[in-house]
């Protein structure tokens, strides 16, 4: 690479050859780097696009308790009330994800992580909770307990 | 911009006393000096497969029920992992060709002479550690070829007398090839040896770096008769240019080869099935295994296994010793290394054929 006296550092010639050359290695990399950029994002996970699943059956609850079931691919929490009455939200709590669990002792919906409450209809009451748990629709088809998405109204 | 931060840096760190080595080094410039780049685009394929095994890693699961699953979906669903997956075993390939060449580069152009011992041995045991990961890696997607390659070449290892059988156990983790043995053999090959690797990778390099390029016999008694002849080159930037476009090419190649024959997976492997007809193992372990096809099953009163399995290993050792049987520079080498060397790359080459063809 002994410098070539009729093209200077700077002439066009040169400029012209290092535009070519530096931009063929740019594409050369940017040809490495989009597959890689493709392949760490993980390819979408199959959405059954579930809206209705059975939560238990009747008689697996005692009466103020509260057990988590699998709603699609998150948790959903099932509460048998004091007066009898079914209740089931989306146990995922808004504030960083935690799984919320039913306090029998505070007749309240707990999450662990911050000490967030909810009242069992899912409202947010006190700690950090910023929005109340998504409520589900609850009715029995013979003894099993069916969830089922609220409809948009 | 990039000149004030490489300036903030230099006033701290002194960076121009680390890197002026590398600008004192010269490289001989004679009829020969393609050879030197080998050593460089082996260790540029080492990059490679640093990469893509990570990128691989993040899908990948270990585990006789998920391995082969996982490496499916790799395949199949993760977008663009067929063609890391076929980069990866490619590369790999293609890195044991590069290392081989090397390596009998370095041996025809007798470099392993002296002072330059050392830098054979790190070398050889780079060598035999790049086999390791070939042999480890090879089981990792648990497909049927893969599961018996590696029933066969841990029994050839249960051969050794006395210690045979230890490390037979040892390397499958349980008397049979088990998921026991896929879940060790991932932990040799994304830990420890990578781990032994970079030591001695680093090792080599240092000792390239301390002793210089060498000259050929040849090519230094040339030089010496009419030193006008005698050319060098700066490492930092003619050499390193023109490996860095040796790299280029080596790129090119390994796309091509992956994107038009890309790696197949074959079947999932059944403990409980039969061994498939026509199984070889890796192209790379075929001069091995065409020698232990060929002796008879009693030499003597030796059997015929651990004759072979014997005579490999004081082969592989004898080979790691080399340089301390061939004379001090500047006396001539000794014809009878050049001669075995002839004969080592001849019967390499032909069993290895041989063994492809065979049925």
């Amino acid at each position: 690479m002994n410098g070539d006296q009729n093209t200077p550092p700077g002439s066009t010639r040169r400029r012209a050859i290092e535009y070519f050359l530096g931009g063929g290695i740019l594409a050369t990399f940017a040809s490495f780097l989009y597959p890689v950029l493709r392949y760490v994002v993980p390819p979408p996970v199959a959405d059954l696009g579930v809206n209705e699943v059975v939560a238990g059956k009747v008689g697996d609850l005692k009466p103020n308790s509260g057990a988590i079931f699998r709603f699609g691919s998150s948790p959903g929490l099932l509460i048998l009330t004091s007066d009898g009455s079914y209740q089931a939200l989306s146990a995922t709590c808004t504030h960083l994800g935690c799984t919320v669990q039913y306090r029998g002792d505070l007749h309240q919906v707990w999450c662990p992580c911050h000490n967030g409450i909810y009242g069992i209809d899912g409202r947010n009451i006190s700690g950090p909770p910023p929005k109340p748990l998504t409520a589900y629709d609850v009715h029995l088809r013979g003894d099993e307990i069916v969830v089922t998405l609220k409809r948009e109204a | 911009m990039i000149a004030a931060i490489l300036r903030w840096l230099d006033e701290r760190l002194h960076l121009d006393d680390l890197i002026a080595p590398f600008r004192h080094k010269t490289v001989p410039v004679h009829r020969l000096t393609y050879w030197y780049f080998f050593g460089g685009i082996t260790l540029f394929l080492f990059g490679v497969q640093v990469v893509t095994g990570i990128l691989l890693l993040l899908y990948y699961h270990a585990g006789a029920n998920d391995a082969f699953e996982s490496v499916q979906y790799i395949m199949t669903k993760v977008r663009y992992g067929w063609l890391i997956r076929s980069i990866h075993s490619w590369s790999a390939n293609l890195m044991i060709l590069t290392a081989f060449a090397h390596m009998f580069s370095v041996l025809f152009l007798k470099a392993y002479r002296k002072p330059r011992e050392l830098t054979w041995i790190s070398g050889m045991l780079l060598l035999f550690l790049v086999m390791g990961f070939g042999f480890s890696g090879y089981l990792l997607p648990w497909n049927t070829l893969a599961f018996f390659a590696t029933k066969v070449g841990t029994a050839m290892v249960g051969q050794v007398p006395i210690i045979g059988q230890p490390m037979m156990i040892f390397l499958r983790g349980g008397p049979q090839v088990t998921g026991a043995t896929l879940i060790r053999f991932f932990g040799f090959h994304v830990a420890v040896l990578p781990g032994l690797v970079v030591v001695l990778i680093s090792i080599h390099l240092f000792l390239v770096q301390r002793l210089g390029m060498s000259v050929p016999p040849k090519i230094e008694a040339e030089w010496a008769e009419n030193p006008s002849v005698k050319r060098e080159m700066k490492f930092f930037p003619n050499f390193m240019l023109r490996e860095m476009m040796a790299w280029y090419v080596t790129v090119g190649v390994l796309g091509a080869l992956a994107a038009i024959f890309p790696w197949n997976l074959g079947v999932k492997a059944d403990p409980f099935g039969s061994a498939p007809a026509g199984i070889k193992p890796e192209w790379y372990f075929l001069f091995m295994y065409q020698t232990l096809k060929i002796i008879p099953s009693k030499v003597w009163f030796v059997e015929g296994e651990v004759l072979g399995i014997v005579g490999c290993g004081l082969a592989g050792l004898l080979w790691l010793l080399l340089p301390f049987f061939d004379s001090e520079p500047p006396s001539r080498p000794k014809r009878w290394i050049t001669g075995l060397a002839i004969f080592a790359l001849m019967y390499v080459a032909g069993m290895s054929a041989y063994g492809f063809l065979a049925k």
